[in-house]
């Protein structure tokens, strides 16, 4: 039970580095909540995995500190730093049966064996496995040996956190949806920490109190659903969270006002001031744009019905702008104006929220 | 399910047949033919039943190449097996180490039996050879052309330099499809070096081992080459095992009738052991 500080992180896989790119993790600074619920999501290659095994111990930083409650533990190894983790394939000990394989970490640790057959015998219960609690392991299904890993992870109840690693990758879909709800109910329940890596928008929003956006080795931003969704502090997260995603236009800025294509656009930020960038665009969500009398005209080139909404995509003299309607309101033919919500329009200097 | 009942598929079947009729059942016919029978040449033939393996079964000689071919085949495992595994286990995971432990591991596979004979023959010489004169420049007794201990030792040892390379390779191979993500569970869950290796490494590799044991229980059990290279079967008896004595028996004394009882009966023991090994291992298989 701890807070967790990631301070100044760094980490390279290489000897010696030149450019960002050579960072897989570039100067991350976080603090997880002691008990919280956490999602860890961005795209393949992102370094999700690599910030995943510096907290758990598995990898040594290349720079910065890692704290557990305000200690310095960047040098302590995974059994000292006490942590849980899953990883994206099953992990069973073959040679064992799934009680003992729930039990190896406890006796490990040269925990007395009635304590062990208690502790054991409660996380089955939980995890629904006491049927097969005196089978071989390797005989078990895909989610029932994920359930085994977790398992593991649950037996020593004074862990500090519990981290996934793309747990549900190798499930089959409908237990998915089982096994993350099992894993939701589990953190009301015991109230540990749980950070949970993953590069699905549905997995991260559905389990986490808080979710963290990483891309290309850094956290762009820390927020609930609620606010990644409407107000993405990166085009990045515009982009990857929401279907589809958000519309970034390249504007001007002209005496403080933002202009798409001739059109002044009414925005979050009434002035905007500083223009030292070197790319400057407006982003807006399919959700919050809607047909006008007045306003940027637009050409409408598709529309998509999604059963409830229709995705109506339009075409701008700058680019591509999609918007989602009702299905049951008419969408005009040929040429269009579209009206922006203004609350939800943000211009992004060099992709980030100009505030 | 109807099949088709077409019986020229077997016109398929014929060229297989044929290779197999040369390299395998033609001679091992043959080699039938003279274990029922006796001969005294031009091809003059007389029906014996079962009196060379009858022979065989009861006499001493056979005994006691028999023994010392068990004695011979048991200690090569137990130095093989483990000793691969714990080469494997220390040989470099990356880097430019693997490559050149790779192929310093292929090297001794890749030379000829009879120039591994040869070469352990005048590397072990007492006298000029630079292990035998070494052992007898520190002060042992050494001299394995007249000592059968000696033999032995330098048998076992230069089977060991011949052959450990393979169970290395095949361990390693095992243990490189080994994910890391067990490893970094094990190192989480507390494992102890031993507990990764019982519960971990042991059964991820236990398809290759089985492999590597019945390949070094076949090659160590039919050996001929290095040792008749080597010792000549001597001093003595002392490392005549069994394909030594078997040839001493049929090209030496030319006793072709209980030297063909003898290969059937050698043949039989190879055959029900690797059967019964491998059923066993794959009986455990599908239990897990």
């Amino acid at each position: 039970m701890s807070k967790i500080t990631l301070k100044d992180l760094s980490h390279s896989y290489l000897k010696l580095q030149s450019k960002d790119e050579d960072w897989a993790i570039r100067n991350v600074n976080i603090d997880w909540q002691d008990g919280g619920a956490y999602a860890l999501l961005g795209p393949s290659g992102c370094g999700k995995t690599t910030l995943l095994n510096i907290i758990s111990g598995l990898i040594t930083p290349t720079r910065g500190k890692i704290l557990f409650n305000d200690q310095d533990i960047t040098s302590k190894n995974p059994v000292e730093r006490n942590i849980a983790q899953i990883f994206q394939f099953p992990v069973i000990y073959d040679t064992m049966t799934v009680f003992e394989n729930l039990a190896f970490p406890l006796r490990n640790r040269k925990i007395p064996d009635e304590e062990i057959n208690k502790k054991v015998n409660e996380i089955a219960e939980m995890l629904e496995l006491t049927p097969t609690l005196q089978n071989r392991a390797s005989g078990l299904t895909a989610d029932g040996k994920q359930k085994i890993s977790l398992g593991r992870g649950l037996a020593r109840s004074d862990v500090n956190v519990i981290m996934f690693d793309e747990p549900l990758t190798v499930i089959d879909p409908h237990l998915k949806w089982i096994l993350r709800s099992k894993l939701k109910e589990l953190h009301q329940r015991i109230k540990r920490t749980m950070i949970y890596v993953t590069h699905d928008q549905t997995e991260a929003l559905t389990f986490a109190d808080q979710v963290v956006v990483m891309h290309e080795g850094q956290i762009v931003q820390t927020g609930t659903p609620v606010e990644l969704f409407e107000k993405p502090k990166h085009t990045f997260v515009g982009h990857f969270i929401g279907s589809p995603g958000m519309n970034i236009l390249p504007c001007k800025i002209n005496n403080g006002s933002v202009i798409v294509d001739d059109t002044k656009i009414e925005n979050f930020n009434s002035k905007i001031s500083n223009q030292n960038f070197s790319k400057i665009e407006l982003g807006i969500r399919p959700e919050f744009i809607s047909f006008n009398d007045d306003g940027l005209p637009v050409k409408i080139i598709n529309v998509s019905n999604t059963g409830k909404n229709n995705i109506v995509e339009t075409e701008s003299k700058t680019g591509k702008i999609k918007l989602i309607t009702k299905a049951s309101e008419k969408i005009p033919e040929g040429s269009a104006f579209l009206n922006f919500k203004k609350e939800y329009t943000y211009v992004y200097g060099d992709n980030w929220i100009v505030e | 399910m109807n099949k088709t009942v077409n019986q020229k598929a077997w016109f398929f079947v014929i060229p297989v047949f044929v290779l197999v009729a040369f390299n395998a059942i033609i001679p091992l016919m043959t080699v039938v033919n003279y274990a029922f029978q006796e001969t005294f040449g031009n091809n003059q033939f007389m029906w014996e039943g079962t009196r060379w393996f009858k022979q065989i079964l009861v006499s001493e000689r056979f005994h006691a190449a028999l023994g010392r071919q068990v004695l011979f085949t048991l200690i090569i495992l137990a130095i093989q097996i483990p000793l691969g595994i714990f080469i494997a286990l220390n040989m470099p995971k990356e880097g430019i180490g693997v490559p050149i432990c790779l192929v310093l591991m292929s090297m001794p596979l890749l030379i000829p039996w009879n120039v591994v004979g040869a070469m352990w023959n005048i590397f072990a010489l007492p006298d000029i050879g630079f292990l035998g004169h070494s052992l007898n420049a520190i002060g042992f007794d050494y001299n394995f052309t007249q000592q059968s201990g000696d033999a032995w030792f330098t048998t076992i040892l230069m089977d060991v330099w011949h052959w450990t390379s393979l169970v290395v390779l095949l361990s390693y191979a095992g243990l490189r499809s080994i994910q890391p993500a067990y490893y970094q569970a094990a190192e989480i869950d507390g494992a102890t070096r031993w507990a990764v290796f019982r519960h971990i490494e042991l059964p991820k590799m236990k398809k290759v081992l089985t492999i590597a044991i019945l390949l070094r229980f076949m090659d160590s059990f039919m050996i001929y080459t290095e040792p008749f290279v080597l010792t000549g079967g001597g001093p003595g008896n002392a490392t005549a095992f069994l394909s030594i004595d078997l040839v001493k028996m049929a090209l030496g004394q030319f006793d072709l009738g209980p030297a063909a009882a003898m290969s059937l009966i050698y043949f039989f023991i190879v055959l029900t052991v690797c059967w019964v090994f491998y059923n066993l291992m794959m009986r455990n298989e599908s239990q897990s």
